[in-house]
């Protein structure tokens, strides 16, 4: 293990007593409880840690945080191992394992590094316009480019991490914990408000931690512990430290992901991540900002480093980014970053500053260091491959957009860039909050909020630590009033003017000192200056078609250091301001975001919630096959020791003909109807008539949309003088449920009715089949089960099998039959007592295959699998239930000329020569080979025990006119033709003989 | 995810409602007098404004009643949520 | 009356009878079953005094009329279900004798009861961190300045509709869920505690 050569001896957050040792590309080393991998890296002198997307150059760590373009990783090995963490958010633990990404065989030697070498060959679109010959080839080619380009590896095996989600509302959401977030979370606490403050660093300070400021004679990081021990005393204040804010959506709905135990390396079995779901009434962004490099030749190089990250490695994680530095400027900030590798002992080459004048204070306390100043220069190119080797200085021409003079060369291994500061915006663009353009400093900062959101610090362009510290505490406050909480007695705030600071000169662009050299805009997607021009040459000058035609921004880093000069420089060529040009969309997620934490607890047994019956666990005991029914888990059917679907079918509709069937019905929807206009709603939502209805009866009732067609069916029961019990189909029961309580409540307030979903209530078993009333004779009491006591379609109460019952007689297979409704905790009882004394009648339990090719047979519809929503009553040859003296919901839509076409669709039987899948298409002609007009399609197909071969329900055009013709059903796939002759739907005791007895 | 302010509840997520999209269309009482176009008028034709809708909303895992609500079809802001019987456009109405 | 002894929770398919006696000394979450609900589901316009006055008399309290509040708890209450609905608890046996002593008092006025005693289960969920576990499925905000005991709401608790009731300070919730998905919701409810230490009670 090698000595961490870069690493300072004294200061910085670190622990230097916690030795972590961890592997990166293959090399053990040795880092400090508090680095990240990159300072671990740095401090352990390593420079390379990546190679770019398209031309694989060589690429060393650039910033210090989430906007790192380059040292893009792949954490841990094996199948679960995580592709393209920056390793400069990666928290470095014991063991930790990465590998750099986009490279191979290694990161030293990388073949596809020879893109590099004939980069000029492979401009901006340069696969989109080479490969398109022939077209025909391209998934060739794509292949192998594909195998070039890539950002890490997958993961192949499945995530065995914990994830959960948690639901969170407060006061004040404050996003970003420096000192402008720690000012408003402590403003708004002291109100009283309910506080949530979020950062995506292990510890709350911000820039505070890295850049070396004093508060009030304290170090920052002294005054930030200080803030963080006032809060975590305050009992309605939460802190969240390394959780990022990345979605921010309506009604200050804000979506952040917390990293619980990634800085541990996620040991199995703990909860790694935390999605929280937080609404809050205010919230304040103090996300910061985002340091801006400059813009030269070669400005890539394993070495090149924003500023604000070099000090951030030395005052932080106390690791050198190099030994000889050189700063290139234009702005007065990183003056004090010069100051600070100083102090760190790293040798100081010079400032290079475009202004022509720099004279600030940080300027003067540079030059009495003794450090150079070349103002009015600017870097034109840098020397070294795989690290930075030095830098080649020019002065400016007068107008400062061009070079004048010689070329002077620095030797140096480190290369900080300050180009100002861009806000951190995205959160405050994604609410719906305009940005404005802040010329001065050469930014956007939030304009007009749309939400209850405001901005504080340098996320509101505000970069003075003072005025983030008062803007902090201004907006904490006004967010807590707004939310109803005033602190009393609060002092006044004191008003803030910025420091006097030169102006910030914004050069996006200089040209190539030497033709053909690359200057990075983008430096993870490879995208130069040249590509942007030639973008907008070839008429890519919309924002948005730039940025998908060169793809700059488009990498996992979203272009955070480099889109602020794509826009400028787009701005400059079209001679526009950038304000014109206008940003890309902001768009969720603000960083990237694990599908697993998206998931949460959803997964396994908790995907999606299985509905049972009371009789659930005797179907999974009985080796029942279930169907989904919605959520519900139906019985299909119940195949014994060595039976097959069919064989257990056709056992099982025999049973029902010819003896007694047990079904477990309770899925069908139930509602109670109350009411003294419950028959005139009836007749409102029912296509027939409900006025005369006796108390005791039950009526079969078709539903309509307003459209016209079907919706739904079932029977509703007279109960009571102003009470009727309905029925829907299983599927059908919350929508109906919903359907007419919309009319109800909308558009019939007037009608004295009220509606309950009973669903739940009733355990419903239907008994089915000659034998039912003699297996139900023996079991109920107080009943007359009589023929002429207890007819077809009419309700009783009584008890069966000691338990209060309802019983139906009703039937859905054209049998004898009652449906037998108990409260649901007892329906397992009244299923076990069918069961013990169906014994002597051979009572079958069936699936809902039996039942439907039961109903089949009789030519009863179902509703959903025989109709498809664009099915009328005329359709189905059900004119009979619709009423031509009453209006009812749809009655209008079916004189509409569509729904009276002599050439709709009917509902018919087929007697197919063979089973056919349901949905095949009719056809009249007998070839074999579409296209060919379709003249219907089968609804649905069984085999029927009764009949002994198979038979088809169909909707066919002109079909009740075509009895007795035969139709061809072209099985193309299966290379086959089934012919069919049209016949009733009736196909089974067309009388009903069977069921009045 | 929206939050709507149900009139009895309170504000509720989104998931706990269901849109019955443009409000204050009334089923015509003498249907049997319009024309096909026009009873298709009322059955299919709904405005889509970029900006302010008058919509349906029900609070079906909630208090099960409808209400409805002026909202920004741009901002998704809620401007405005008024009984089922209400006219559109501010004022207390019927 | 139905034979008691055939009663079956939909729980029962999840074999909790040997899980309840496990010793959980540190457990921060409780959950049971409370067996003895019996309930009505009462609709009636709250404009008509009279039959309010009439449903007072039987039921020996007022029906609560602000939104999302009970009056009264666990087997005899009432919780607010929407502006002319309401859902009556009573002891578990004595729902058919109430329904018809309501029914009684609402003759002549527009009025509907149902039983609903089976069509919910109601679980007990308590302990000091049983606000954690509905959190991470319930978008509504329980913190105690906005949900208190007393307060009621029929909301959302992962993917099952659910009527919740804080019954305690403690604080102690009741959670009324469809019979169908009990077994989901209690699954739910046991992966989501299991993080505080879950004793499963032996309920009521």
């Amino acid at each position: 293990m090698k000595r961490q050569r870069q690493r300072l001896d004294t200061g910085a957050r670190i622990d230097r007593s916690q030795r972590l040792g961890f592997r990166f590309n293959g090399k053990s080393y040795e880092g400090f409880a508090g680095d990240t991998l990159a300072s671990a890296l740095l401090a352990n002198g390593v420079r390379l840690v990546g190679r770019s997307f398209k031309f694989h150059r060589p690429r060393g760590i650039y910033s210090a945080g989430m906007e790192e373009p380059n040292a893009l990783v792949q954490l841990g090995k094996g199948a679960a191992s995580e592709p393209n963490l920056r390793a400069t958010q990666v928290e470095l633990f014991d063991g930790l394992e990465a590998a750099s990404v986009n490279c191979w065989p290694s990161v030293k030697f990388d073949v596809w590094a020879l893109n590099d070498r004939v980069s000029s060959m492979l401009p901006a679109g340069f696969y989109y316009k080479t490969f398109m010959w022939p077209k025909s080839f391209w998934h060739r080619y794509e292949k192998v480019i594909r195998k070039g380009a890539g950002l890490g590896i997958a993961p192949q095996a499945p995530d065995h991490n914990i994830y959960d989600k948690r639901h969170q509302h407060c006061d004040v959401l404050v996003v970003g914990g420096g000192p402008a977030g720690i000012s408003a979370a402590l403003a708004a606490g002291r109100a009283g408000a309910r506080v949530i403050l979020v950062d995506e660093q292990a510890e709350l300070g911000g820039a505070l931690l890295g850049n070396g400021e004093r508060i009030e004679a304290r170090s920052g990081v002294d005054w930030t512990l200080g803030a963080r021990a006032e809060l975590d005393d305050m009992a309605e204040v939460r802190v969240l430290t390394r959780t990022t804010a990345f979605g921010y959506y309506d009604q200050n709905y804000v979506l952040m992901v917390e990293r619980v135990n990634d800085h541990l390396g996620a040991p199995a079995g703990t909860l790694r991540q935390r999605l929280w779901k937080i609404r809050a009434a205010q919230v304040v962004l103090a996300t910061g900002a985002i340091e801006r490099p400059m813009v030269f030749a070669n400005n890539d190089r394993p070495g090149v480093m924003l500023a604000g990250a070099a000090q951030t490695y030395i005052n932080r994680y106390g690791a050198k980014p190099g030994n000889r530095a050189a700063l290139y400027v234009n702005n007065d900030c990183a003056y004090r970053a010069a100051l600070d590798l100083v102090e760190a002992g790293i040798r100081v080459e010079a400032v290079i500053d475009v202004r022509a004048n720099p004279t600030g204070e940080a300027v003067a306390a540079v030059r009495e260091r003794g450090i150079d100043v070349l103002a009015h220069h600017a870097v034109g190119g840098t020397l070294g491959s795989k690290r930075l080797r030095g830098i080649e200085v020019l002065a400016l021409n007068d107008k400062g957009d061009g070079f004048a003079g010689d070329i002077r060369r620095l030797r140096c291994d480190l290369l900080c860039l300050s180009g100002g500061w861009n806000p951190t915006v995205h959160l405050f663009s994604q609410s719906g909050g305009k940005l404005d353009f802040d010329e001065k400093q050469a930014c956007f900062v939030p304009g007009e909020a749309r939400q209850a959101v405001s901005a504080a610090g340098a996320a509101n362009g505000v970069f003075a630590l003072q005025g983030c510290l008062a803007g902090g505490t201004a907006a904490g406050r006004e967010a807590a009033q707004k939310a109803g909480f005033e602190e009393p007695g609060a002092p006044a705030a004191l008003p803030f003017s910025p420091p006097e600071a030169d102006p910030l000169n914004p050069v996006w662009r200089l040209p190539p000192v030497s033709k053909g050299e690359m200057r990075f805009v983008d430096l993870h997607n490879d995208v130069t200056v040249s590509d942007i021009e030639l973008a907008a040459r070839e008429g890519y000058g919309a924002v948005e078609h730039l940025k998908r035609y060169t793809t700059t921004g488009m990498g996992p880093d979203q272009g955070r250091t480099g889109n602020m000069h794509a826009l400028a420089i787009l701005a400059d060529i079209k001679g526009v301001s950038i304000p014109e040009v206008g940003t890309t969309t902001f768009r969720p997620p603000y960083a990237p975001v694990p599908y697993g934490v998206m998931a949460g607890r959803d997964v396994g047994v908790l995907t999606d919630p299985v509905r049972m019956t009371a009789i659930h666990g005797w179907h999974e005991r009985s080796g029942a096959v279930f169907d989904d029914v919605g959520h519900w888990k139906r019985p299909w059917y119940y195949p014994r020791p060595g039976e097959n679907m069919a064989a257990a079918v056709r056992r099982e509709c025999v049973a029902a003909r010819d003896g007694v069937a047990l079904l477990d019905a309770s899925t069908l929807g139930k509602i109670d109807i109350h009411g003294p206009d419950a028959a005139e709603f009836l007749n409102r939502i029912y296509t027939n008539s409900w006025s005369k209805l006796a108390v005791g009866r039950c009526r079969y009732g078709l539903m309509l949309g307003e459209d016209g067609m079907v919706m739904d069916d079932g029977v509703t029961t007279r109960l009571g003088e102003t009470h009727y019990f309905m029925t829907t189909t299983t599927g059908g029961a919350a929508r109906v449920m919903a359907w007419m309580e919309d009319w109800l409540q909308c558009e019939w307030p007037d009608l004295k009715v009220f509606l309950t979903s009973v669903s739940e209530q009733w355990a419903t078993l239907s008994l089915s089949g000659p034998n039912a009333r003699r297996l139900l004779s023996e079991l109920a009491e107080g009943v007359d089960l009589s023929v002429q006591a207890f007819p077809h379609m009419s309700v009783r109460d009584g008890r069966v099998a000691g338990i209060d019952a309802r019983i139906f007689r009703v039937s859905f297979t054209g049998e004898l039959g009652y449906e037998v409704s108990v409260a649901t905790s007892y329906g397992l009882a009244l299923w076990q007592a069918f069961l013990r004394v169906g014994e002597n009648y051979d009572l079958t339990p069936i699936g809902t295959e039996a039942l439907h090719v039961l109903r089949a047979e009789k030519g009863y519809i179902a509703v959903g699998h025989d109709t498809d929503g664009t099915v009328t009553p005329g359709d189905l040859g059900m004119d009979w239930i619709v009423s031509t003296k009453k209006d009812f919901l749809g009655r209008r839509s079916l004189a509409r000329a569509d729904c009276v076409r002599p050439d709709r669709k009917h509902f018919v039987g087929l007697l197919p020569e063979a089973r056919v899948p349901e949905g095949a298409q009719i056809v009249d002609e007998p070839r074999r080979r579409p296209p060919m007009k379709m003249i219907g399609h089968v609804t649905s197909c069984y085999d029927s025990a009764t009949l002994g071969r198979p038979i088809a329900l169909a909707m066919v055009a002109g079909g009740r006119e075509r009895m007795g013709e035969t139709v061809t059903i072209p099985l193309t796939m299966e290379g086959r033709v089934v012919k069919a002759e049209i016949v009733s739907p009736v196909f089974y005791d067309a009388q009903g003989e069977r069921l009045n007895v | 995810m929206l939050q709507i302010p149900c009139p009895h509840c309170g504000p509720r997520d989104e998931v706990e409602f269901s849109c019955g999209g443009e409000a204050h269309i009334a089923r015509p009482k003498e249907s049997d007098a319009l024309s096909d176009a026009e009873w298709a008028d009322y059955l299919f034709m709904r405005a889509n404004p970029k900006g302010v809708l008058a919509e349906r909303w029900c609070h079906t895992l909630g208090c099960r009643r409808w209400f409805n609500v002026e909202r920004d079809t741009v901002s998704h802001e809620i401007l405005r949520v008024y009984p089922m019987g209400e006219p559109r456009g501010g004022g207390s109405g019927a | 009356m139905s034979d008691p002894s055939l009663h079956q929770s939909p729980l029962a398919t999840l074999h909790l009878g040997g899980r309840e006696s496990e010793a959980a000394p540190d457990a921060l979450v409780q959950l049971a079953e409370r067996r003895a609900v019996g309930k009505l589901n009462l609709r009636a316009d709250p404009a008509n005094t009279a039959l309010m006055q009439a449903l007072e008399t039987v039921l020996g309290y007022a029906l609560p009329l602000a939104p999302n509040r009970t009056n009264g708890a666990g087997e005899r209450g009432a919780l607010w279900l929407g502006p002319d609905e309401w859902l009556v608890t009573v002891l578990s046996g004595q729902e058919n004798a109430l329904l018809e002593a309501l029914s009684q008092a609402a003759a002549g006025h527009h009025a509907a009861l149902s039983n609903v005693s089976d069509a919910r289960i109601v679980l007990s969920l308590s302990g000091p961190r049983a606000r954690e576990v509905l959190e991470k499925g319930c978008s509504l905000d329980l913190h105690p300045r906005a949900f208190q005991t007393g307060h009621c709401a029929q909301t959302r608790l992962a993917r099952a509709a659910i009527l919740l009731h804080q019954t305690d300070d403690a604080p102690a919730y009741d959670i009324h869920v469809a019979w169908s998905f009990a077994v989901y919701l209690w699954v739910w409810l046991e992966d989501a505690a299991a993080e505080y230490g879950l004793a499963v009670g032996d309920g009521e």
